[in-house]
Formats: structure tokens, sequence, C-alpha cells
């Protein structure tokens, strides 16, 4: 069985892309979904790519939350499909409340792209297995609203049940509370991190490096053995 | 035709650090405003209503203030209804 895995693009979707390559080069079938259609056509998962979804013109992520593949995205999500958002795409996923916390302007006001080292917090994830607890990794940031924002009672619960799934390391780049880059839902098959795996799984490209491919390798041997 | 105006304000909530705000507040000095302690940052929305602004009516607003306008985990919002003008 060849997984197949859905990417949304929205009208401002940059990474969309760069996303369907990673899901072609880690060897499943990587499927394009329109924001206009409810069919997530057969789709096993689906990853939310990064951009600048209606130009973030009334919060980042706020406008698509309410696009019609998102009712379906939701609906299914909820049922236990697994979905990765990248950036733009936690923002949404925050935004449609599947996972929580709200995503805020960096604190320094400036747009920010750079290697970014992360560390693996949680390898239970359906996004995530192929990773080791506390490993470091080094993927591209890049983003204006990067900045996660919970309530204390949120942000503890989140490191109660382990939901807190990347961290930056070295360097907080946005002011993140807690240094999150990354959050996990109850189920683990909801998962929204602000850096790009998807620009690091070629050594020719980005970092050099092809420290993202674990995600989208994860979660093909999560399907397949489903 | 009757219009009135209905105003949707949405404020950072007091406890998120508001970095424009606080940019706009530093920048005063420098222009001559002085005795400003602090700046927050917000959205006005001013929604143009066809038909009564009736007890329904407002809280259709308020629903799409709480769903859409502002994000509850980070923003409280106020709605209140400006003076409805005769079109012309």
């Amino acid at each position: 069985m060849t997984a197949r895995i859905g990417v949304v693009t929205f009208p401002g979707t940059l990474d969309d892309q760069d996303s369907l390559r990673a899901v072609r080069v880690a060897g499943a079938e990587p499927v394009s979904l329109w924001h206009r259609d409810k069919d997530l056509h057969q789709v096993d998962a689906v990853i939310l790519a990064g951009g600048f979804s209606y130009g973030d013109y009334l919060r980042a992520g706020a406008i698509s939350r309410f696009s019609p593949v998102m009712e379906t995205v939701i609906e299914q999500a909820k049922a236990g499909m697994p979905v990765l958002g990248i950036c733009n795409g936690f923002q949404i996923l925050t935004e449609a409340h599947l996972l929580p916390g709200a995503m805020l302007r960096n604190n320094h006001l400036h747009f920010i792209c750079r290697d970014q080292k992360l560390r693996v917090e949680n390898t239970e994830t359906a996004w995530t297995s192929d990773y080791s607890e506390g490993q470091e990794i080094s993927v591209p940031l890049k983003n204006m609203d990067g900045r996660y924002t919970a309530d204390d009672h949120t942000l503890d619960e989140l490191e109660a049940e382990g939901r807190v799934a990347f961290r930056y390391v070295d360097v907080n780049p946005n002011g993140s509370l807690r240094d999150i880059a990354g959050i996990s839902n109850a189920a683990g098959n909801v998962v929204g991190l602000m850096p790009h795996p998807e620009h690091a799984v070629e050594p020719l490209i980005g970092t050099g490096r092809t420290d993202g491919l674990g995600f989208f390798t994860s979660i093909i041997k999560k399907l397949v053995n489903a | 035709m009757p219009v009135a105006r209905v105003v949707v304000d949405v404020m950072l909530k007091p406890e998120i650090l508001d970095p424009q705000g606080q940019a706009v507040q530093r920048a005063l000095p420098r222009l001559g405003f002085e005795g400003i302690a602090d700046v927050r940052q917000g959205k006005r929305f001013e929604l143009e209503i066809e038909g009564p602004v009736d007890e329904a009516a407002l809280g259709r607003i308020h629903e799409m203030a709480e769903t859409f306008l502002a994000n509850t985990v980070i923003e409280d919002f106020t709605v209140k209804v400006e003076k409805a003008e005769e079109s012309k």
C-alpha cells in the first residue's frame, strides 16, 4: 500500500510544492487539495503548508480556517486522521481550535528567516516516531507571527501531558512561551510547528541536511502499518 | 432606509505582550510627545448594517465577533451601536 498524503493550497500558500515534494521524497503519494473543495480525495493524512493564506489580513490563519476544505479536515482530524500544520498551517490549526493557544506577531516585530535548532520532545505523535526523544534537529524557520501563546493553565497541561512536541534550542526566535516550537493534540494525530521540515528533506537544498525527512517517514510508517 | 453603524473594537488581552504598542510608545518621546506611560494597539471594525439593529441582529454581530473578528484566546472585544442615520 502506498500512503496518500494531501497538501492543501489556500490563496497565499507558499510551501505547498515543497510539502508535496517532501511527501514524494519520503515515499508516499502526494495529493494536491484545493481549499474550495470539501472533498479530501481519499487521502490518509493532510498537511496544511506554510505561507500567508488570505494575506494573514485579519489574523494569521483566521480566514482560511473557514474554507470549505477545513470543514472536512476538522471533522476528520477529530475522528483521528493525521494532520500536520507547518507555520501558517500551525496558525490555521490554532484558529480552528484543533490545537490550543494562539500565534502572535514575533516579539521583535521582524520577519525572521534562519536555520533553527529544535529538540524533539515527543516521539509518540503520528508525525514524530522516526525521531528519538531529545534528538536535536536543524530545519529552516521563516515567519512573522511565530510567537506561541496560551494561558498558564493550558501550558501546564501541555507540559504535563507531553504535548510540547518541539522546543527551540539555543535561541528563541520569536518570544514563544516556554520556547515552544510545536505541539500536538491529546490524541497525537494533529501536530503543528512553526519551523519548516519540508525544506530540509534533500541534502542539496536548504540547510544541506535532511533533518526534516523524519516527519514524512514517520507518517508513512504509521499509515502503512495501520 | 435606515442604516446603522455597529463598531466592534478588538484589543489584545491585558496580559498578552503587545510589541507593536510598545514600539509606538517608544517612538513617542523622540517625536516630542512626553508622558505616555503605555500604548496598546487594537483593531476597530465598522459594520454598516442593513435593516434594524435589534436584539437578534446584535446577537448575530456578537457571534461574528466571537468566532471570527476576535480570537478570544488572546483578544477581548466590545460591540457598540453608533446612532442610526437616515441614508440619502
